[in-house]
């Protein structure tokens, strides 16, 4: 599906990372598998350092963490604040909204809207999906679109499949009017036929959490995971994406009327080196053009990924001046969505460690 | 350059591909392996291939991997 949005910008990005840091070396001990094989794959899927959040860490802790930076640092204001979207695949609690938790904390006004969003890594362009129709609304002056995600809280750190590549995180992402009638195109695409590939599939009221669902389960290839663990079908994934992800982009960029060639960056969310080096391959992009190096600093934090990497590799640039680029996540749900837009120049892009 | 055969002994030492007609139902390859071995074999005959060719049938054995590398662009 189509969106077209006119008059939009993003103005501002602060992402927060967790300062713990793990090393894939030091926990490939950790997965019953030998280790030239274990370094073998760190090599082609470029796994090496991570952030997670120390045990009790929630996703609201690390977002009034960075709000509370901005206020300080007087890049943004409590009162400015009409909006408040939360993009997250682990909230604190069933109920309420984290959003809301986020606002009480922070003394937010109540004349505002807190919504939380339950979205995976397609999850940062769908979030500047719902700031760009909130902000058509005459009373919606600026909204505050936040992706966390903690997941490593509920991956097996004896999986193999997954753990070595999760990371925690939080962005927030200012979204505000444009004085310039720009154009902003985006396509999202979703199918929940194929939900099991991604999921966690104990914990909800479908299947309780227990005593049960805690055990450790011999899943095959040398994995340990408990049905209380994220559980994602690598194979299953790679190849939703491989197939899905480039028709998305290319009609994309038809219907805009942009060529590959006028794209600066393209900016995907960010599983691993080898798919997107292969996604960039695909679509005849210069892996320059579509970096791909998150996951082996920070790890994979679902959402988060898109705008850490624009923290991290394009900080100066985008402060300074204005690129084209194209957005594109694709995960959980499953759900693929890109976005093309021109982002810059941002009052703020930085990175922030949440001790 | 290296042989087919010789990339996949670096990547599982312990098997003799040679003696297999289907590494996947002999458990000689998994997902991981797959993986591994395409990025492999695109460093060795300078190719890249296709991500939505990484699925087993194109991985069971020396014929299919090589049906793969011409399908890919590989020059012999």
């Amino acid at each position: 599906m189509n969106f077209t949005f006119r008059g939009k910008r993003i103005s501002g990005v602060l992402v927060v990372v967790p300062a713990n840091e793990r090393s894939f070396v030091e926990e490939m001990r950790n997965f019953n598998f030998p280790e030239g094989r274990s370094l073998k794959l760190k090599e082609v899927m470029g796994y090496d350092k991570r952030r997670i959040v120390e045990p009790g860490v929630c996703v609201s802790d690390l977002a009034v963490f960075g709000l509370q930076q901005l206020f300080e640092q007087n890049l943004l204001k409590r009162e400015e604040i009409d909006a408040l979207l939360l993009v997250t695949q682990t909230a604190d609690h069933f109920m309420p909204a984290t959003s809301s938790l986020i606002q009480g904390r922070l003394g937010l006004k109540q004349d505002m809207l807190c919504l939380d969003i339950n979205q995976a890594c397609a999850g940062f362009v769908i979030g500047l999906m719902q700031a760009f129709m909130l902000l058509e609304q005459e009373s919606v002056r600026k909204v505050v679109l936040i992706n966390a995600d903690v997941l490593s809280r509920k991956a097996s750190p004896k999986d193999r499949n997954i753990y070595p590549m999760i990371g925690d995180g939080a962005s927030i992402t200012i979204v505000e009017r444009d004085t310039v009638d720009s154009v902003i195109h985006a396509s999202v695409k979703m199918d929940g036929s194929r939900a099991s590939a991604l999921t966690i599939p104990a914990g909800g009221l479908r299947l309780p959490s227990s005593p049960e669902t805690a055990r450790l389960e011999d899943v095959g290839d040398n994995n340990l995971r408990a049905k209380d663990h994220v559980f994602m079908d690598g194979s299953a994934i790679f190849n939703f994406v491989q197939t899905e992800v480039p028709p998305l982009i290319k009609d994309l960029l038809v219907e805009a009327g942009v060529p590959v060639a006028a794209v600066d960056f393209f900016l995907c969310h960010q599983p691993n080196r080898f798919m997107l080096e292969k996604l960039a391959d695909k679509m005849k992009v210069p892996h320059a053009r579509m970096p791909n190096n998150v996951v082996e600093h920070f790890g994979n934090s679902g959402s988060v990924t898109i705008p850490t990497v624009m923290a991290y590799n394009l900080r100066e640039r985008l402060l300074r001046e204005q690129l084209q680029v194209c957005l594109a996540g694709f995960g959980g749900g499953l759900a693929w969505s890109a976005m093309l837009l021109k982002l810059g120049k941002l009052a703020f892009n930085n990175i922030t460690e949440y001790e | 350059m290296k042989s087919v055969i010789e990339i996949l002994t670096e990547i599982r030492p312990e098997f003799d591909f040679a003696a297999s007609g289907d590494f996947i139902a002999d458990g000689m390859l998994d997902s991981f392996d797959m993986v591994t071995l395409v990025s492999a074999l695109d460093k060795n005959w300078g190719i890249s291939i296709q991500g939505t060719d990484i699925v087993p049938e194109n991985f069971q054995n020396l014929q299919t991997i090589e049906a793969l590398l011409r399908k890919s662009g590989a020059k012999p």
